[in-house]
C-alpha cells in the first residue's frame, strides 16, 4: 500500500488562505488503511479549519469559510473520481487527502480549480506491526528480489547497492539510521539459511533504471477490449 | 570473465606481470616492493595553493597520493581537478571516483577526461551516503555500485567498450583500486566482497583504517584461503590518532570503524600527539609481518604534517624508484 503522512496544518493553512470556499476530498483507498486521508480525516480537518477561519476572522479579511466535504471510494480511479461531476461547482480550490495519483487524477477532472496535496505519500511499504509501516518497493520496474532471498535492496538500501553491503553495515545496523536494519544482513542471514550463499558471489549486473516515466497496458484487458 | 579464468589457467601470472597503466604505484606493486600511499584532502574552496602545499609536505613520502572524491559527502576541489594539480608538480595521484554524484554517463565522461589529463591510479568507491555531508539533502545517486563501476571501467580498458556496448578508439589506461572495510559486518561477507571486487577489475586494494590488527588478521587469513592476495595488492590503511577526543570520535561515530578500548586506555593515559603516533608506527610495524600485505595506505586527515616522519620512523625511506619502464603492456 501507498504510505503517506499528513501535510502540516501551516501548509494547509496557506493553501486555504482568504478563500472563501474550498473542498476536501478524501480517498477510501490505501490513505484509509494507514489513516491519513479517510473520511474520519476529512472531517477532521474540515472541523480545524473552520476553527481557524473563526480565529483569524480578522487577518482573512472577515471572510467566512465555508468547506465542501466528499470521500470517494478511491481516487485513482476514473469510474469514483466520475462520480464527482458537476460537484465544488463555487470551490475556489480543492485539497485532496489522496497519494499523488488520487491528487492528479482530481487535477485532471477539474482543471478549473486549483488542487492541493494535503497529504505527502512517503513510499510504498507493508504494515509491520499497528502503526508501524516500512518501505518495501519503489516499483523500479525491474524486479531482482528473486536473487536477493526475496528482500529488496532497491528499497531497503540507503544507497541501492546490488552487489552486498557498504562498509558502514554493523550489528545489523544501516550507517544511515541505527533504527533500520541492513537489508544486506538480512539478504545474508537468508541465503545462509537456505545454504545458498554461493548465489550472492555472482556480480548483479548494472540495472536497467530506464522505466520513467512509466506506463503499463495489460495484455490480456487490451485483446479482451478488441476482441468485444 | 569465467570463460576467461577457465580458458587460462596461468592468467594469474599474466595478469600480475603486465602493466595496465605503467603507474609508478603499479610498477612497485608489481616489482613486490612495499608500497606507502598518502591520502591528500583537497580543499572547500578554490584554492590551489592548499593542495600545493600539502603535496609538498607530502613530497618524497609516498609513492601515489590519494585524493578524495567528496568524502563524507562534504563538497570540495574535485579530485581530477586536484590531481591534474599534482602531475604539474611531478607527482603522482591515484584519483577517487564514487558513485554517489554522477550516473553510469558522468562517471565515464569525467573518467575518459581523467585518463586524458594522465591520471593512471583510479580508486572506484561507492562512496558515502549524502546524509553525512554538507548537503544532506542531496539526491543521491548510486546508480551503479563500486562493483559495477569497476566492470565499467575494467570493459572500458581491455574492451575498449562503453557501458552501453559503443566501441571507443582510445581506452583510459587505470590501474584500478577498490576500498573494503574488513571491520564491518556481516564479518564472514567480507572476503567474499572482496572477492567480487577483485573479479570484476580491483587490482589493488584500499582497506579501511586499522585498529584493530587481529581482527584484520583474521580477516586477512580468510583473504589468503581464497588466494586474493596473489590477485590483488592490498594496502592497509592506517591513520594516527591525533588525540583522545578524535579517538573515541573514531571509535563512536564513524560506522565501520573499530577502535579497541586499549587503544583508547592508551591516548586517556598520555593524552599527547606522540602517543598516537607511536600506536600508529607499532600498528604499521604489525601489519607489515602479515602475509599479503603489499603496503601501507595512510590517511592523515588534515595532519598531512605527520606523514614525513611516520614513514621516516617506520624505516620506510627513501621511497623506492620503480626499474621497469613505465609503457603500458596490455
Ligand atoms: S526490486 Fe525492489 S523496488 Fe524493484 S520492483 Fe522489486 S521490490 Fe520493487
Amino acid at each position: 500500500m501507498i504510505v503517506a503522512r499528513p501535510k502540516s496544518f501551516e501548509d494547509i493553512k496557506r493553501y486555504v488562505g482568504n478563500r472563501k470556499k474550498v473542498a476536501i476530498v478524501g480517498c477510501g483507498g490505501c490513505v484509509t488503511v494507514r489513516p491519513v486521508g479517510g473520511q474520519k480525516q476529512v472531517q477532521e480537518l474540515a472541523a480545524l479549519l473552520r476553527l481557524w477561519a473563526k480565529k483569524e476572522a480578522l487577518t482573512r479579511g472577515s471572510q467566512p469559510l465555508t468547506i465542501e466535504e466528499e470521500t470517494i471510494l478511491r481516487q485513482c480511479e476514473p469510474e469514483f473520481i466520475n462520480s464527482l461531476e458537476g460537484r465544488f461547482k463555487d470551490c475556489e480550490a480543492i485539497i485532496s487527502l489522496a497519494c499523488g495519483v488520487g491528487v492528479q487524477c482530481l487535477a485532471d477532472k477539474f482543471p478549473e480549480l486549483e488542487v492541493f496535496p494535503g497529504v505527502d505519500a512517503v513510499f510504498m511499504g507493508a504494515t509491520i506491526e499497528p502503526g508501524l509501516y516500512w518501505e518495501r518497493c519503489v516499483g523500479c520496474g525491474n524486479c531482482i528480489i528473486g536473487e536477493t532471498g526475496g528482500l529488496c535492496p532497491v528499497s531497503r538500501c540507503a544507497k541501492s547497492l546490488l552487489n552486498g553491503p557498504c562498509g558502514g553495515s554493523l550489528g545489523g545496523h544501516c550507517e544511515v539510521s541505527p533504527e533500520t536494519p541492513c537489508v544486506w544482513q538480512l539478504i545474508y542471514e537468508r541465503m545462509e539459511q537456505r545454504g545458498n550463499l554461493g548465489a550472492l558471489d555472482r556480480i548483479m549486473p548494472i540495472k536497467d533504471w530506464s522505466v520513467r516515466p512509466g506506463r503499463l497496458v495489460l495484455e490480456h484487458l487490451r485483446v479482451e477490449k478488441k476482441e468485444s | 570473465m569465467d570463460e576467461e579464468k577457465t580458458a587460462k589457467p596461468s592468467a594469474e601470472v599474466q595478469e600480475t606481470s603486465r602493466l595496465k597503466s605503467g603507474s609508478n604505484l603499479e610498477r612497485l606493486l608489481k616489482e613486490g616492493k612495499f608500497v606507502v600511499t598518502a591520502e591528500l584532502g583537497p580543499p572547500r574552496g578554490a584554492a590551489r595553493e592548499t593542495v600545493e602545499r600539502k603535496a609538498n609536505i607530502l613530497r618524497g613520502y609516498a609513492d601515489a597520493f590519494n585524493i578524495t572524491d567528496c568524502q563524507t559527502s562534504v563538497v570540495r576541489m574535485s579530485s581530477i581537478a586536484s590531481g591534474v594539480i599534482l602531475l604539474e608538480m611531478g607527482l603522482e595521484p591515484v584519483i577517487q571516483m564514487t558513485c554517489r554524484d554522477r550516473n553510469r554517463i558522468g562517471l565515464q565522461s569525467d573518467l575518459l577526461g581523467a585518463a586524458a589529463l594522465g591520471m593512471k591510479n583510479l580508486l572506484c568507491l561507492t562512496g558515502d551516503h549524502p546524509k553525512f555531508g554538507d548537503h544532506p539533502g542531496a539526491k543521491p545517486v548510486f546508480d551503479l555500485d563500486s562493483i559495477q563501476l569497476l566492470s565499467v571501467v575494467k570493459a572500458m580498458r581491455d574492451e575498449k567498450r562503453l557501458q552501453s556496448g559503443t566501441k571507443i578508439e582510445v581506452e583510459p589506461r587505470f590501474f584500478l583500486g577498490a576500498a573494503e572495510n574488513p571491520f564491518a559486518d556481516p564479518f564472514a561477507f567480507r572476503a567474499r566482497r572482496l572477492a567480487k571486487k577483485i573479479e570484476a577489475g580491483a587490482e589493488f586494494i584500499q582497506t579501511q583504517i586499522v585498529y584493530n590488527v587481529e581482527r584484520f588478521a583474521q580477516w586477512m587469513t580468510a583473504v589468503r584461503a581464497m588466494g586474493l592476495h596473489k590477485k590483488a595488492f592490498i594496502l592497509a590503511g592506517v591513520t594516527p590518532l591525533k588525540s583522545l577526543g578524535m579517538a573515541r570520535y573514531m571509535k563512536n561515530n564513524v560506522p565501520g570503524l573499530e577502535v579497541p578500548d586499549e587503544i583508547i586506555a592508551r591516548m586517556e593515559k598520555k593524552k599527547s600527539k606522540t602517543e598516537g603516533i607511536d600506536i600508529c608506527l607499532e600498528i604499521i610495524e604489525k601489519l607489515r609481518k602479515i602475509e599479503g600485505v603489499a603496503g601501507i595506505h595512510i590517511m592523515a586527515v588534515e595532519w598531512e604534517e605527520v606523514v614525513p616522519q611516520l614513514v621516516e620512523r617506520a624505516s620506510l625511506l627513501p621511497r623506492p624508484t620503480p626499474s621497469i619502464s613505465a609503457v603500458p603492456t596490455c
